[in-house]
């Protein structure tokens, strides 16, 4: 029988297909060529910083590359990623549906995601954008001499290609189900896909007019943020970070749900709090929208807004803190496999909760002081959006490639390359907690040479990071030829997508299954064995 | 199933409810995002009037509240015609439908074109903004302000409007090759959600825009 | 190797930076404000915490990846008790700490927002790319500021064009500026020493270069250096004086409240003022700011909106000169 892959393999059938599941892979491509443009960036920074002056870049070009960096990993990368890849892929499959609710409606998501693509990436290669992705006025608004209106046009556009996907998701969840697969049946990816949705849906809209309010400010010289006009910079302050901190949960929220599949499959356990997991990640969605005002403590607003948006910065930690004893507790009394999903996963929980717990230095109003705006904050999210998401997306990738290319990657090396990367990671990041309490400011060209030492730990790590990235890249494409064929269920996990064929034939099913068992339904059996050329 | 019903019932749903059930959820969702949308708009516009409210009130009275009340009552009137295309369709009448989808279009048109004149005597009186705005009084910089989110509100509910219009013609042109009947007729029923959140914006626009009174 | 900004720079005798290079750094950062202490009290029992949790669930899970690893035979017959009880212990547990946290570093926020009535003003106007620093002696400097030892100083910061950041790492002091409106930042320095002054928010080309440094001094030190920039330098409230003559605001403001045909500024500030159409305001830095660049905002109950507007004419300094002088102004 054809498979999704091999049932039309011209390209129209691909550029105009309607099936979730290449749709994944078409954005599969799309974020791993912003991934490389991204880490091209970093890779740039990180080598000017090895010296405490200029010597690479010059100032504005510097200042262009963190920005491009920011753009490119936080709106065409960590934001789409698990979403776009696997929640399209999986979710349909996961409740025992066709497909998607609009299928139609997922591929103008991709042609919209391109188009703005293609308006970021006509920025760049024009000069660039020097104003961070955070677009502060009145820099952005009415100083910046670069390229600011056509980037903010091409996030504004990818904008709504994440509104879009998000609403596929909330309508193909909530009609879609298969008879039986009840809410506390789905898996906890799907809950964790639904939260995240609803942050999709509520949060873009309002980055979208922000940025539409700073275009025509540019074009049109009028002061609606700028204070000599009358204007309020910090209005644009308030607008953006009320869609940028919903967003950061858009980027960790997927890769809980992945966690919250790994880890039951490679301790063969039933997730020790179900009910728990999955209200804490619409707790997180909610909550989420009211924290905003942390970016802006030291901003001179009202000591009783900070005060407000501390606590409340405090109470979001709570169902991110129960989630990671959860996950810890699943391994309670199971039968553990350190395969290369596993890995990541182990990884991902320790990396997330030195991330989460650096964040209460940071909800914290008093210590925020000194640490805001300097690499403390850096570090703080690259421990969640790499340390964490970026670690969630490579333990998907890995889980999920064989059912998804019908292949096993050679396990030897997919478990090398995940310890490089924590190892890779922490020797990043790490160092950058202690430039920030020494207070070395963020987005700094130049720094006082005691800060060098800390800098150059920082950039050897990032290269060891680099190789651990790179390798899956050469392994999962040399797995896609050389690769063992994985057969419906190399993991023996539960989940419906394991119960269809690797790969999926395009329908998902033959036939829409009932649904009779709950969720994660392991009794510590063993894992089925790996083959030998696996290995 | 019968052939006819295989046609209409796209293959990712098992039956037709199904498929209008996600339909409208998809559409209330869709408006949802419109009202942040919208929303960032609102706020923006809330905390200017704060700071300026004698600026706006004074920039408020050049716009013609007669009007703009006329334009709410074209609209509200269009609403009522696609309220009453969405019965015709549900009662499976292809003409009727045809005919009020074309006075909501015909109605829509006339809001626009009544925009388009008051935007030409906005222009005439240099009262858009940017390098030609002029605005008597001190607080020019703040006039300038409202009617630069005068222009933006209006002008995002305009191109609303005119996306509306394109749906609707090409709802006439489907209604008109048959697409629609009593069991289907989705794409109506979701694009008179979409016309009524249209409307319901204009409600909230007119009042804050055209109806602004001096403070005390 | 290193840059300009911090090569150039002359460390005072016995600083420690002059013995700093690439092998010998600090860890930690100095201490030398009285806010330093308390932020980092927070700081280490916050840190205490990440470290706990961190190490708790690390070795948890390295603990039972080795017990319960797949190739040993052990016990894994689940109990069928609830464990309820642990999922509310660890809701609970982490909810408490997190509202102690809150609460007690709440309590130092508000006090470093909350200038003492005995701070001495100073100001700092902001821009692409430098920190212009004055005080009510007149002395102006440029990315650098001289303080008294434990003595509280009180900055006014404004920018003159985009959103800059005031940062003092040595204090826990940092503050945005930003362009049309005061902040307010304040800090008591409790060691001798010269300390790095950075702009934390990202301001465009030259963001990493607006660096300078704050020097902190005995009492008797700073008199004398005082005294050395004074020779040359006119008072902030005599500059203002002079800005009040040069511009005319003298012949329509005067001392007695009858004169003139506007409300007179003797007594003035931090006084409520009325306005037309009932509301009440406090004549604060902010309002006599923007009174003198737009009048029309907020019109004096009784009075007729005549004042012309200064905006363009007077820059951020000059503002603040204004300010110093309007506040010399005692009810006659």
């Amino acid at each position: 029988m054809k498979n999704y892959l091999t049932q039309d393999i011209s390209l129209k059938s691909w550029l105009l297909t309607k099936d979730h599941k290449r749709i994944a892979l078409l954005y599969l491509i799309s974020i791993t060529f912003f991934f490389a443009i991204g880490g091209f960036a970093a890779l740039c920074m990180r080598l000017e910083l090895l010296t405490p002056g200029p010597d690479l870049l010059k100032a504005a070009n510097y200042n262009k590359m963190f920005t491009l960096h920011g753009i490119s990993m936080v709106f065409f990368f960590l934001i789409p990623s698990i979403p776009t890849v696997f929640g399209n892929f999986l979710i349909p499959i996961m409740i025992g549906a066709r497909d998607l609710a609009f299928p139609r409606l997922n591929l103008a998501s991709w042609y919209i995601y391109t188009l703005g693509a293609l308006f970021a990436l006509t920025a760049a290669i024009l000069g660039g954008v020097d104003t961070g992705w955070t677009f502060y006025t009145p820099y952005s608004s009415t100083y910046s001499n670069t390229h600011v209106v056509l980037m903010a046009t091409g996030i504004f556009v990818a904008g709504f290609s994440s509104i879009f996907t998000g609403l596929n998701f909330l309508v193909t969840i909530h009609k879609m189900r298969a008879p039986g697969m009840t809410w506390f049946r789905l898996p906890l990816f799907v809950w964790a896909h639904y939260a995240t949705s609803i942050i999709m849906v509520l949060g873009t809209p309002v980055i979208a007019i922000t940025l539409v309010l700073v275009g025509l400010e540019r074009l049109f010289g009028v002061g609606i943020f700028d204070p000599r006009l009358g204007g309020d910079p910090l209005l644009f302050q308030h607008l953006f970070w009320f869609y940028s901190h919903p967003a950061v949960y858009i980027m960790i929220l997927p890769g809980m749900g992945v966690i919250s599949e790994i880890i039951p499959c490679f301790s063969r356990n039933r997730i020790f709090g179900y009910e728990f997991v999955a209200y804490s990640s619409i707790a997180i969605a909610i909550l989420g929208f009211f924290v905003w005002g942390h970016h802006m403590f030291i901003t001179g607003q009202s000591v009783y807004a900070g005060l407000v948006f501390s606590l409340l910065s405090f109470l979001v930690a709570i169902p991110s803190a129960i989630k990671a004893f959860t996950w810890t507790a699943t391994l309670y009394k199971g039968r553990i496999y350190l395969r290369t999903p596993m890995i990541y996963a182990l990884g991902f929980i320790g990396l997330f909760t030195i991330g989460g717990l650096t964040g209460l230095i940071l909800a914290s109003l008093a210590t925020d002081i000194h640490f805001h705006d300097t690499y403390f904050v850096i570090a703080h999210f690259h421990y969640i959006m790499v340390g964490a998401t970026m670690m969630a997306y490579l333990g998907a990738l890995h889980f999920w490639w064989p059912k998804i290319t019908g292949k096993l990657y050679p396990e030897f090396w997919g478990r090398i390359s995940a310890v490089i990367v924590f190892l890779g990671f922490n020797m990043t990041f790490f160092p950058q907690f202690i430039l920030g309490y020494l207070g070395m400011p963020r987005r700094y060209h130049v720094y006082p040479p005691e800060f060098q030492v800390l800098n150059i730990f920082s950039t050897a790590g990032a290269t060891i990071l680099g190789v651990g990235y790179l390798m899956p890249f050469v392994y999962l494409i040399w797995s896609l030829k050389y690769g063992p064929d994985a057969g419906n269920n190399p993991w023996g996990a539960t989940g419906l997508e394991w119960k269809t064929v690797s790969p999926p034939i395009t329908e998902n099913f033959t036939q829409i299954p009932t649904v009779t068992e709950e969720a994660y339904d392991y009794h510590q059996e063993p894992m089925p064995d790996l083959p030998e050329e696996a290995m | 199933m019968s052939d006819s019903h295989s046609s209409i019932l796209s293959h990712q749903f098992e039956t037709l409810d199904q498929q209008r059930a996600s339909a409208e959820f998809g559409m209330w969702l869709f408006l949802v995002t419109e009202v942040l949308f919208f929303g960032g708009l609102f706020v923006s516009y809330a905390v200017y009037r704060y700071l300026y409210p004698v600026a706006f009130a004074e920039s408020s009275q050049t716009l013609d509240m007669w009007l703009g009340c006329f334009n709410t009552f074209v609209l509200l009137t269009s609403s009522l015609t696609m309220a009453l295309a969405v019965h015709a369709a549900e009662a499976g009448d292809k003409r009727k439908l045809i005919r009020f989808l074309l006075f909501t279009m015909f109605l829509g048109t006339v809001f626009l074109v009544i925009k388009g004149f008051e935007y030409h005597h906005k222009f005439e009186h240099h009262l858009v903004p940017g390098a030609h705005f002029e605005f008597e009084g001190p607080e020019k910089e703040h006039a300038q302000i409202f009617f630069f989110l005068y222009f933006v509100m209006t002008g995002i509910h305009g191109l609303h409007m005119i996306i509306g219009l394109g749906v609707l013609s090409v709802l006439i042109l489907m209604a008109y090759n048959d697409r629609f009947s009593k069991e289907y007729f989705n794409p109506i029923h979701i694009t008179g959600l979409y016309w009524h959140f249209v409307d319901i914006v204009w409600i909230f626009l007119y009042p804050f825009l055209y109806l602004i009174g001096h403070p005390k | 190797m290193s840059h300009e900004c911090y090569e150039k720079r002359e460390w005072p005798r016995g600083s420690p930076h002059n013995n700093m290079n690439i092998w010998n750094f600090p860890l930690l950062p100095e201490s030398a404000s009285t806010f330093a202490a308390h932020i980092d009290l927070i700081l280490e029992f916050l840190l205490a915490i990440t470290v706990f949790f961190s190490v708790a669930i690390g070795l948890a899970i390295i603990y039972f990846a080795v017990k319960y690893r797949h190739t040993r035979e052990i016990d894994r017959v689940h109990s069928g008790k609830s464990m309820l009880w642990i999922e509310i212990t660890w809701t609970v547990v982490p909810l408490i700490i997190v509202l102690f946290v809150f609460v007690w570093s709440s309590g130092v926020f508000y006090w470093t927002r909350k200038a003492p009535e005995n701070a001495l003003p100073m100001f700092v106007v902001a821009k692409q790319w430098m920190f212009k620093t004055q005080n009510l002696e007149g002395v102006r400097e440029i990315n650098s500021l001289h303080v008294p030892l434990n003595q509280p100083i009180r900055l006014s910061l404004i920018s003159e064009d985009v959103i800059h950041g005031f940062s003092i790492p040595a204090f826990r002091v940092k503050q945005d500026i930003l362009p049309g409106r005061y902040n307010m930042t304040w800090f008591q320095a409790t060691k001798v020493g010269t300390y790095h002054l950075f702009c934390t928010a990202y301001c465009g080309d030259q963001h990493s270069r607006m660096v300078g440094t704050v020097t902190v001094m005995e009492p008797k030190d700073y008199e004398e250096w005082l005294a050395g920039g004074k020779s040359s330098a006119v008072t902030a409230s005599e500059a203002g004086e002079q800005l009040f003559n040069k511009y005319g605001c003298i012949t329509c403001h005067k001392a007695n409240p009858g004169e003139g045909r506007c409300p007179t500024l003797h007594g003035l500030y931090g006084n409520s003022v009325k306005l037309v159409g009932g509301r009440t305001v406090i004549a604060d830095e902010a309002y006599i700011r923007e009174s003198i660049l737009n009048p029309q905002a907020k019109i004096v109950a009784g009075y007729e909106p005549v004042m012309p507007s200064y905006q363009g004419q007077i820059n951020e300094e000059g503002l603040l000169e204004l300010l110093a002088y309007i506040k010399t102004l005692k009810v006659k």
